[in-house]
C-alpha cells in the first residue's frame, strides 16, 4: 500500500479534517460540516470515525477499533484492518492499551483516560432530523437554540407509552448549549460520555464533526418528574458475571433458551481472566485470538 | 460452553476468494478484456465515467469488470480512487459550440444551421432482439461523410437575439467544488448542476419523469441535444497562455420551457440545462429538466411543493453512491440498538397487560 499517504487520505485533507475537529473542540456539540471523501469503503460503514482516525492517527499510537463493543465484529475487523495496511500502526484489542479507539455503536465499559481519544462512526448526526428532515431548518433551530420540538417529542412519549421510548441514540445536551446526537449508542452508554478522554464523532455520508471535550457536561434530555434512566438486561453476563456491564441477548437453541454475555468482549475477557465466573462460564481463561465463523 | 461466534478475518478472506472466482465465472469461456469492455459496452463505461465523476475509459472499464457489471459499484471504486489524485489545476471552460458533433438534433426547429445529424443512436431501431449478434460476425461498414470542421452555433442562441428566451447571466466566478466543499442550502447553481451531473441516472430520471407528468409541470422542449468531443485546456502559469491536454465527450442538452412570466420576469423561454460526460443522452436530457424544475425561485415561480423543485430533496438524495452505502449499512450488526429496543418493548408491554389485568 506504498502508493498511498500514511493512513491512506494526503495531508491536506487530514489538516481540513483537524480544523473541523478543532472548530467541534472549541465549540462542544456543534456540527461542523466537513468536506468528507469518498473512501474505500461505503458510506454508512464508518467512513465518518475513518476519516476522524486517519487525521488523529500519528505512527506512535495503538488503534483498537469495536462494532457492538466487540473487537471481532466483521466491520471492525475490516476497519482495523485497513489502518493496519495504510498506516501501519500497531493495534490491540484491550481498551486500556489503546490511545485512539475508534467504535460504532457502543462506549467501552472501562473508564478511558485523559490520553486516549474516542472515535464515534455517525450515521446521522442531526438529532432533531426525524422531527424535521430539512438541514436548513434544523441548522436554523440549533442557531437560535430552539429545542421545543425534541421536548414535545420526549413529552409526546411519556403520554403514550407512560415513559421516554427512546432507548438508544438518546439525545443529550452538550456544555448547556447544543443539544446533540451521541451516535446509536444504547442510552446506558450515556451517561459515560462524561469522560476524561477527548470524544470526536465523524459523519462521512451527511459531511459532518463534531465533538466532546473532556470533561464536558453532558446532560440526557429528560423531565424532573421523569428523570432520565440508563437501562440494561437485567442479567449479570453468564460469562464473566458482570452486572455492571450491557449485555448482549444469545439465542441458544430453538427452545428459547438464552443467554446474556458482556456486549464489550474486551471487558468481558478481562474478567475473566481476573478469575470472574458466570453462570455458564468456565474456569479456564478463554482465547481471544479470531476464530473462524 | 457457550463461545461467542467469532467474524474473523478468515470468515471475510474466504468471502473474497470466492467473489474473485465468481466474477471470473467459468474458465472454459473466455475472459473479458477491458479493451472488449471498453469498446462493446461504451455506454456502461460512459455512465460510469459520469456519475464517478473521472473521464477515464480504460479505468471505468476495470472497474466494471471488477464490479462484475454491478454499475453502482463500478462507480464506487471510481470515485474512492478519484478522490486520491492529486490536482494541479483547472481547466479552462469547455467550448461546447466547438464541439465535434457525431449526433445533434433539435426539436424544436425542422432545420437549424449546422444541421440535424441524428448519429449513433438507438432512436427509430424496432427493438427487437437481433439474433444476429448471439453469432459472431462481420459487420457491414456504415456509409462515410467528411464531418463538419466549422463551429456549430447553439440553438438557443438564435432564440437568444430575437431576446424571447431568458439570458444567463454571465459571471467569470469560480465556481464551488462539491468534491471540496461540503453542499450547504440554498445551493448555488453551480452547485445543483454539479451535484446533478453525477447524481444516479435512475434517480434524475425518475424526479424529470414526475416534472412531465405534472409533480411541477414544465414543458420542455429538447432545444438541442448535442453529443461530441470537446478540447480540453487548461493555463500553463509558467507558459503565460493555455494549451489543449487533450478532448473528451460530452453529452449537452439544453431545453426550451415554456414560461407565461411571473411577477419578477416577463413572459418569455425559459432554460433547463445538463451536461454529462460520454454519450449519456437520457441523464443529460433528464437533468436539463431537473435543472428546470429547481429554478423556480429565480424565475420567481410558485413552489407547488412537488419534489422536482426541493432542491434539498433532490441534491441530498440523488447520490447513489450515499444512498447505496447507507442503504447498504443496515446489514451491519445491530444487535446492541436491538437489544435496547428489546428490552424498551418488552417493558412496555408488561406494563401494557398489568395495565389490562388491573382494569378487568
Amino acid at each position: 500500500m506504498s502508493e498511498y499517504n500514511f493512513a491512506y487520505l494526503d495531508e491536506q485533507t487530514k489538516r481540513m479534517i483537524r480544523r473541523a475537529i478543532l472548530k467541534g473542540l472549541a465549540i462542544p456539540g456543534y456540527q461542523v460540516p466537513f468536506a468528507s471523501r469518498e473512501m474505500p469503503m461505503p458510506y454508512g460503514w464508518g467512513t465518518g470515525g475513518v476519516q476522524v482516525s486517519a487525521a488523529a492517527l500519528t505512527p506512535d499510537d495503538t488503534l483498537k477499533v469495536i462494532d457492538q463493543g466487540a473487537d471481532d465484529t466483521t466491520n471492525a475487523v475490516s476497519i482495523r484492518k485497513f489502518f493496519e495496511r495504510t498506516a501501519g500502526v500497531a493495534t490491540t484489542e484491550e481498551t486500556e492499551r489503546a490511545s485512539i479507539i475508534q467504535t460504532r455503536h457502543r462506549i467501552p465499559e472501562a473508564a478511558l483516560r485523559e490520553d486516549q481519544i474516542l472515535v464515534y462512526q455517525v450515521p446521522i448526526p442531526e438529532p432533531l432530523r426525524f422531527l424535521e428532515p430539512r438541514e436548513t431548518e434544523t441548522r436554523k433551530m440549533h442557531s437560535l437554540e430552539e429545542y421545543g420540538l425534541m421536548h414535545v417529542k420526549l413529552y409526546e412519549d411519556i403520554s403514550q407509552h407512560g415513559q421516554i421510548a427512546t432507548s438508544y441514540a438518546y439525545p443529550v445536551k452538550v456544555e448547556g448549549r447544543y443539544v446533540m446526537d451521541p451516535s446509536p449508542i444504547p442510552k446506558f452508554d450515556n451517561p459515560k460520555l462524561e469522560m476524561a478522554a477527548i470524544q470526536l464523532f465523524g459523519a462521512g455520508r451527511e459531511q459532518r464533526i463534531y465533538a466532546v471535550p473532556p470533561y464536558t457536561k453532558v446532560v440526557s434530555l429528560d423531565f424532573e418528574d421523569y428523570p432520565f434512566e440508563a437501562t440494561k438486561a437485567d442479567h449479570a453476563c453468564d460469562l464473566c458475571a458482570a452486572a455492571d456491564s450491557y449485555l448482549d441477548e444469545v439465542i441458544m437453541d430453538d427452545a428459547g433458551g438464552r443467554m446474556f454475555v458482556c456486549s464489550d468482549t474486551d471487558y468481558c475477557r478481562s474478567r475473566r481472566a481476573a478469575g470472574h465466573v458466570g453462570r455458564l462460564g468456565s474456569e479456564a481463561p478463554l482465547s481471544t485470538g479470531p476464530e473462524a465463523a | 460452553m457457550y463461545v461467542a461466534v467469532k467474524g474473523g478475518e478468515r470468515a471475510i478472506d474466504n468471502a473474497h476468494a470466492w467473489l474473485a472466482e465468481e466474477r471470473r465465472g467459468d474458465t472454459s469461456v473466455a475472459e473479458l478484456s477491458l479493451a472488449q469492455i471498453r469498446e462493446q459496452l461504451k455506454l456502461a463505461v460512459n455512465r460510469v465515467m459520469a456519475e464517478g465523476s473521472l473521464f477515464d475509459p480504460d479505468l471505468a472499464a476495470l472497474a466494471i469488470k471488477q464490479s462484475r457489471g454491478d454499475l453502482i459499484e463500478a462507480i464506487f471504486l471510481i470515485r474512492a480512487y478519484r478522490t486520491t489524485l492529486p490536482r494541479f489545476g483547472n481547466s479552462r471552460p469547455v467550448e461546447t459550440a466547438d464541439m465535434a458533433c457525431d449526433r445533434r438534433v433539435s426539436a424544436t426547429f425542422k432545420d437549424v444551421p449546422g444541421g440535424q445529424v441524428l448519429g449513433p443512436t438507438f432512436d427509430y431501431t424496432h427493438r427487437l432482439l437481433d439474433f444476429k449478434l448471439a453469432a459472431e460476425g462481420e459487420l457491414p461498414e456504415a456509409p462515410t461523410a467528411p464531418p463538419r470542421r466549422e463551429p456549430t452555433p447553439h440553438v438557443t442562441s438564435f432564440l437568444r437575439d430575437e431576446d424571447i428566451i431568458q439570458t444567463e447571466p454571465d459571471s467569470d466566478a469560480t465556481p464551488r467544488d462539491i468534491t471540496r466543499e461540503p453542499v450547504a442550502f440554498p445551493a448555488d447553481r453551480a452547485t445543483r448542476l454539479q451535484t446533478l451531473t453525477r447524481g444516479d441516472e435512475g434517480f434524475i430520471l425518475g424526479m424529470a419523469y414526475s416534472t412531465q407528468r405534472g409533480y411541477a409541470r414544465n414543458h420542455a422542449f429538447v432545444g438541442e441535444l448535442r453529443i461530441g468531443t470537446v478540447a480540453v485546456e487548461m493555463e500553463i502559469p509558467e507558459l503565460g497562455f493555455a494549451i489543449e491536454i487533450g478532448e473528451i465527450e460530452l453529452t449537452e442538452c439544453e431545453t426550451v420551457n415554456q414560461f407565461t412570466g411571473s411577477k419578477t420576469e416577463p413572459p418569455q423561454f425559459t432554460r433547463g440545462y445538463g451536461l454529462v460526460f460520454g454519450q449519456t443522452e437520457r441523464k443529460a436530457i433528464a437533468m436539463a429538466l431537473v435543472d428546470r424544475a429547481l429554478r423556480w425561485r429565480e424565475l420567481g415561480e410558485d413552489n407547488v411543493g412537488a419534489a422536482a423543485q426541493d432542491e434539498e430533496f433532490v441534491l441530498s438524495h440523488c447520490d447513489n453512491i450515499q444512498a447505496t452505502g447507507f442503504l447498504e449499512h443496515i446489514k451491519l450488526p445491530h444487535y446492541v440498538d436491538f437489544q435496547s429496543e428489546l428490552e424498551l418493548v418488552r417493558k412496555l408491554r408488561r406494563e401494557a397487560t398489568a395495565a389490562q389485568e388491573a382494569a378487568e
